[in-house]
């Protein structure tokens, strides 16, 4: 496989302190951690999730609920539907019923991951309301989704790849903007 | 009369080479294991009041009170008039007037040992008090890391420049609470590790907090995973044992992450499989069941310093 242009757009630095802001800006919109619950989709929103969930309870002084979503049983990309023959792997031992979600994922590119993990949060509960909070949002959206909370605008073309590389999971914290393989042809 | 209530009240390099000696007599290379107390006592009493269940802190206080020619006297909670109603109060002050030589207390609320040393006219001796601290369980800790180091200078910041990583339910843990004050003490850079919901909800300077097993492990000298209760799955901050292992569990793949010559320690008693693969419980970094035995002669040099015997 030949070589491809990758960019560091965010290093270990960087996404410790956009996910520090990201927990101060959820306080401050909430007005403080009561009812806060923090949501991550599997798999790479999980550890971002975690992260920020011991940020928001170092800043209150309060413990903050921290689950996990399995979003394949709602997926809109998967025919026939296996609602009913996959077990859903979330991980979400609280109840939400009436509590602020924070839904916590590391991309937001199409939304149609944030629309799976919504269906799949109203599926065990009721909540008070639900936020979203990204690492990167990519942009290119196909839903009417927005994000709440953001690290980074980062624009892209549907070509390029975003990889959000995480210590739990690959032993580094850096976001790469990896170029497509081939520059595409240019117009005349 | 010195209680020994808090990690802050151990005479730290004194009692690190005093466990030593007794270590040495109590497991000679040879032979039998020489008699530890200096003179025989008039066979007085040492109380071990266990509020809550214990095999290793009771079965060493029991045996390091029978070296230093103390007769223990084990009260468990469910066979005593505390089952009648009686207060830790009035029990303190029951076995004061009876004249025993000193009580060691293990109870489920934080600051129970400290209740009880306003009251009591002998030396308290605290054997775990609610999440708060467990100060000889850090104190075999210490001395645990200290014989790896090679018995360094104890009146230096000897543990300088060593990463210690804590992980597990940090928030429930008194041994964490009790080694964080002995390790930060000794100049150790001390991370506490484990799933958002088990860290303390507020920093604990000096402690470095994170979610992040891998980060935590990163080059560190000695790990310290801590016991998992099950208790804290019903309280909805765990969703279950299988994703505790999946996470935090600390396997020979993920020890890799730390130097090649890392202690790994637990305070027992060990969920097999979950905080600790059995390869690494059982492995070559494993110092658990030397953490055991010093236990023994831990138990010998604080008894020692409370009682004001040796």
């Amino acid at each position: 496989m030949s070589e491809r242009e990758e960019v560091v757009v965010m290093d270990a630095e960087d996404m410790r302190r956009a996910i520090t802001r990201i927990a101060h800006e959820i306080l401050e919109r909430n007005k403080g951690a009561r009812d806060l619950v923090v949501i991550g989709i599997q798999r790479r929103g999980v550890p971002v999730a975690r992260r920020l969930a011991l940020a928001l309870s170092q800043i209150e002084g309060t413990g903050i609920p921290c689950g996990s979503i399995d979003i394949t049983p709602f997926r809109d990309d998967i025919r026939p539907r296996p609602t009913t023959l996959t077990r859903s792997q979330s991980e979400v031992p609280f109840d939400i019923n009436g509590k602020r979600v924070i839904l916590v994922d590391e991309v937001i590119q199409t939304g149609r991951t944030v629309r799976a993990a919504m269906d799949a949060i109203m599926h065990i509960g009721r909540p008070a309301c639900i936020q979203l909070a990204v690492l990167i949002d990519r942009g290119h959206r196909e839903l009417p989704i927005r994000p709440d909370y953001v690290g980074k605008n980062l624009p892209t073309s549907r070509a390029e790849f975003v990889l959000v590389e995480l210590m739990e999971l690959e032993g580094r914290d850096r976001v790469v903007l990896r170029k497509p393989r081939e520059a595409p042809a240019k117009l005349p | 009369m010195p209680h020994l209530l808090s990690a802050t009240d151990m005479p730290v390099p004194a009692m690190l080479r005093r466990i030593r000696a007794l270590d040495e007599r109590l497991f000679p290379p040879t032979a039998q294991p020489l008699p530890i107390s200096p003179r025989p006592s008039e066979m007085r009493s040492l109380v071990l009041l266990f509020y809550e269940p214990s095999t290793r802190t009771r079965a060493a206080f029991e045996q390091a009170a029978i070296m230093l020619e103390l007769h223990p006297l084990v009260i468990l909670t469910e066979s005593a008039s505390i089952q009648k109603g009686e207060t830790l109060a009035d029990t303190v002050r029951t076995l004061c007037a009876q004249g025993v030589a000193g009580i060691v207390i293990r109870h489920p609320v934080a600051g129970a040992a400290h209740a009880a040393a306003r009251l009591s006219t002998v030396p308290i001796l605290n054997a775990g008090d609610g999440a708060h601290e467990h100060p000889t369980q850090a104190m075999l800790d210490l001395y645990t890391l200290w014989v790896h180091f090679g018995m360094p200078d104890p009146n230096t910041r000897w543990l300088a420049g060593r990463k210690v990583a804590i992980v597990g339910d940090i928030a429930h843990s008194r041994v964490a609470r009790s080694n964080l004050i002995l390790l930060s003490q000794a100049g150790a850079e001390v991370w506490l590790c484990g799933p958002p919901t088990l860290l303390p909800p507020a920093p604990l300077p000096p402690a470095r907090l994170t979610t992040c097993l891998q980060e935590a492990l990163q080059d560190a000298d000695a790990v310290m995973a801590l016991r998992l209760q099950r208790e804290r799955m019903e309280q909805g901050l765990l969703p279950s044992l299988n994703a505790y292992r999946r996470d935090y569990q600390i396997d020979a793949r993920r020890l890799a992450r730390a130097k090649p010559d890392c202690v790994v320690m637990h305070p027992g008693p060990l969920n097999r499989g979950i905080e600790l693969s059995d390869e690494v419980a059982d492995g070559a970094h494993s110092v658990i069941l030397k953490q055991v035995r010093f236990g023994l002669a831990t138990r010998c040099a604080c008894l020692e310093y409370a009682l004001g015997i040796g």
